[in-house]
């Protein structure tokens, strides 16, 4: 269980938990963010934030401030010290 | 027509889901569509005819996730769907647009909307691009687990609106609700407490669905709005929480965890078929690259502000050669009644023309600004700049309002709704009105084609037009530094933004977009300036002294002046005499450590209300009673010419280059636009803001115009 904000570009995970007093995540929750929903860390802004994420049929951006307080699973295929190169 | 008021139906759905576009196709106005998430942000009605001439009134509201409301634009929504706008009930129907490629997070908000108990029907757009990408989807189905009838629709095409029409005559004719999900017995419960007690506490009915907002909503915005005190409510929400905890849920997340539990359930086997990805993900890898992507954003941005002065040189030089042929055309037959000769060729044609040239310029940036929008890059952009802007309390929302804030600050100050905080908020829509507006426009084209390009060569002329459109984004950078760490201490607020699908941009929507601001445009020529114009000539006109004007003629002539020259000193003394050469007079020392001489200050003052009258008042000040009036190269000429009258820098030109520097950074900065103020005031909830606004705005441009004239003087 990881930060989602530590996430490397092409990542992914499955979500496990967020914090939902605040409104932020229950904005995230109402676009279909909920524990057990893979999610895929598409990129990083070309500063370094904020990152893209994907998940469902859904594209977002947030900054890796807001994406700390989400905690992801990271899948087994993607072990979390490098992506595999693309 | 019945006196009774027609049915109203509410289109709610996502952003950038169709809403406007099917609204459009409905009623056949043409509210604005663009693919950003956050083009509509304020309602509009509409009429649409349900079949056999039974009309509806279609209101088309700004796109929302969730009926938890954040930002301004979002609260519009649950003010309507609550019928809290005064004079207006709840609707009598809900129209539920759906995207059809994304149906999960969109039947979200439709569970949501279900608490509502209004009749509904569901949409389910962009069939022509689900389609596309191999999807197939069983709206019987969908209709059936849902509640409701369902149709699937291209409204960009115009596909599925009978079926929209006629399930919408059904919904009114007493038709089906949405169906509610079961809620645990801890939720229905606590529902039920919390309406009782707001009601009581506020003195107005809560419905359950309010309540049940109130229940979960982890942000204040609904209750303070319902004026329900925090010290009132904050005892009742702990204790429904608490018993909804006590039921093994926690309450702000439970909203989502069943909705989406049973939407899960519910739209098994609704949509058949791969859905193939689209395009998109591909061209992000270019277009968002790590190195890339700023390189395209700068192409883009300069591309776009290069198309826009050069592909407008031509149109503004037919549009110019139009207005001088008319005065031209009207002066001689005029001639007999000097007074409205006068009049419609210094005042109206130079007034007015002087503003028209400008069309071409303002059309391109509009027709670019709107490509790129409904290509999908917008969002990028922001997704770019979120960084940069966060450096100065702003986020990557701000991209678009300081965007269109270079074409006009009002669209772009109604653009911020969609920030979701406050203060970022403010502090964007403060920024906007420093971006160089098209109506800045005009006086740095004066001044560089008067003076800079024939000074210094085309170079050094567009260096110049670039750095004055630059000027206004470097001081809005440190006075919003300021303004959001010092005063408002913003905090560094969450961005969450969609990013939509590209598409090639529609031809119609664009055009569409593009005829309006340039209907706009010409409105204002034709009301606001055209009256300012007249303003500003009758007080340059009167009090016509013609003693004064024969003694200086006199002078003029005995002074060894031909004819012509004595006549034009004449015409000059006319103008000095008159009701705004007093006034200008009067004020001119406070312009004095800029450089700027008494018809300057008049200029400057008569731009107060629009500035693009200054170019049409220099035109009167500077060359009225010429013979053809204020055409432009006569105007260009009497500038050359203007010298000092008096003072230490008597007989020295007027239109030095720190003169015209000054001059034009003080256009740059300074707040001189009525509707900007008002529409600064009625966004920020009152006059405070649009005051410091004007305050701030003009003080740094006059101190800005008198450092660059005094060192550039020094320098010189
Ligand atoms: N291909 C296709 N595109 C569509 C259709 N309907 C809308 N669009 C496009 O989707 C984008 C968004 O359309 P809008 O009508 O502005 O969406 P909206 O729901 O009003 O958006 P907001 O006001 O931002 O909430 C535009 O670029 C439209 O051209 C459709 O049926 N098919
Ligand atoms: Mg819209």
């Amino acid at each position: 269980m990881v930060p989602l904000s530590q996430l490397l570009p092409g990542q992914s995970g499955k979500l496990v938990s967020l914090n939902p007093e605040r409104a932020l995540d229950q904005r995230l929750m109402a676009l279909g963010l909920i524990p057990g929903m893979p999610i895929v860390v598409v990129r990083r802004a070309p500063l370094g934030d904020p990152i893209e994420l994907r998940f469902n049929e859904t594209e977002i951006c947030l900054r890796a401030e807001e994406a700390r307080a989400i905690l992801v699973d990271v899948a087994a295929d993607c072990p979390l010290p490098r992506p595999p190169a693309p | 027509m019945s006196a009774a008021p027609l049915p109203r139906v509410a289109v709610i759905g996502n952003p950038n889901t169709g809403k406007s576009t099917l609204f459009n196709a409905l009623t056949g106005l043409r509210q604005r569509v663009g693919n950003y998430p956050g083009v509509t942000v304020a309602r509009k009605s509409g009429t649409c005819d349900v079949g056999g001439g039974r009309l509806v009134e279609l209101v088309d509201l700004p796109g929302l996730y969730s009926l938890a409301a954040v930002s301004p634009d979002e609260q519009v929504v649950i003010d309507v769907l609550l019928g809290r706008h005064a004079g207006s009930a709840p609707p009598d129907a809900v129209l539920v647009v759906c995207d059809a490629n994304n149906l999960l997070r969109n039947c979200f908000l439709a569970s949501q909307v279900a608490e509502l108990g209004l009749p509904a029907v569901l949409v389910v757009n962009q069939a022509d691009v689900a389609r596309e990408r191999g999807m197939d989807i069983d709206t019987d189905l969908l209709g059936a687990r849902l509640g409701v009838p369902v149709a699937l629709v291209s409204a960009w095409r115009g596909e599925g609106l009978a079926e929209v029409r006629r399930h919408l005559a059904a919904a009114l004719a007493g038709g089906a609700r949405l169906r509610r999900v079961e809620w645990p017995a801890a939720v229905a419960e606590s529902v039920a407490e919390v309406a009782a007690a707001a009601s009581r506490d506020t003195g107005k009915p809560v419905p359950a669905a309010l309540a049940q907002r109130l229940l979960f909503d982890v942000s204040p915005a609904l209750a303070e709005s319902l004026r329900w005190g925090e010290a009132a409510r904050a005892p009742v929400l702990r204790a429904a929480r608490e018993r909804v905890r006590r039921s093994g849920m926690n309450p702000p997340a439970a909203e989502a965890l069943i909705h989406y539990g049973r939407l899960r359930a519910e739209l098994e086997g609704v949509v058949r078929g791969a859905s193939r990805p689209t395009r998109t993900a591909a061209v992000d890898r270019v277009l968002l690259h790590r190195f890339l992507g700023p390189v395209a954003f700068a192409a883009v941005m300069l591309g776009l502000f290069w198309s826009v002065f050069a592909l407008a040189k031509l149109p503004m030089e037919a549009i110019l050669a139009g207005v001088d042929w008319a005065k031209a055309a009207a002066a001689p037959r005029l001639e007999a009644t000097p007074m409205l000769q006068s009049l419609v060729t210094d005042g109206i044609l130079g007034g007015v023309g002087a503003f028209l040239v400008f069309l071409p310029q303002i059309a391109l940036l509009f027709l670019l600004v709107g490509l790129l929008e409904d290509s999908g890059y917008m969002a990028r952009a922001a997704f770019i700049m979120d960084r940069l802007f966060g450096w100065c309390g702003l986020n990557g929302k701000s991209f678009v309002p300081l965007l269109s804030g270079y074409a006009c600050a009002i669209p772009g100050i109604l653009a911020t709704r969609t920030i979701e905080d406050p203060r970022a908020r403010l502090a964007t829509a403060f920024a906007v009105p420093f971006m160089s507006c098209s109506a800045r426009f005009p006086v740095y084209a004066l001044m560089c084609s008067a003076f800079i390009g024939p000074w210094h060569g085309p170079l050094w002329e567009s260096v110049a037009m670039v750095g004055m459109h630059l000027v206004g984004l470097l001081v809005a950078v440190p006075v919003t530094f300021l303004l959001t760490r010092v005063i408002l201490r913003v905090r560094p607020a969450p961005f969450v933004l969609e990013l939509p699908r590209y598409q090639l941009p529609k031809p119609r929507d664009v055009l569409w977009r593009v005829g309006q601001s340039v209907w706009e445009f010409i409105q204002k020529a034709g009301t606001v300036i055209f009256a300012l114009t007249i303003v500003v000539w009758a007080l340059t006109y009167f009090p016509r002294d013609t003693e004064v004007a024969e003694r200086a003629r006199a002078a003029a002539l005995a002074a060894g002046a031909d004819e012509a020259k004595a006549a034009a000193v004449a015409q000059a003394s006319l103008v000095e005499s008159s009701w705004m050469g007093r006034m200008g007079k009067a004020l001119q020392p406070a312009f004095d450590p800029a450089g700027f001489d008494w018809k300057l200050t008049v200029g400057v003052l008569a731009s107060f209300p629009a500035r693009e009258v200054i170019v049409s008042t220099l035109g009167i000040t500077y060359a009225l009673g010429e013979e053809t009036g204020a055409d432009s190269e006569q105007l260009r000429e009497a500038m050359r010419e203007a010298t000092w009258a008096e003072g230490p820098r008597a007989g020295t030109r007027i239109f030095t280059l720190p003169a015209i520097l000054a001059l034009m950074v003080f256009f740059a900065l300074c707040s001189q636009c009525g509707s900007t103020v008002a529409t600064l005031a009625q966004e920020t909830g009152g006059w405070r803001w649009a005051a410091i606004s004007f305050v701030t705005m003009t003080a740094l441009a006059w101190l800005a115009a008198v450092a660059v004239y005094q060192v550039g003087t020094a320098l010189a």
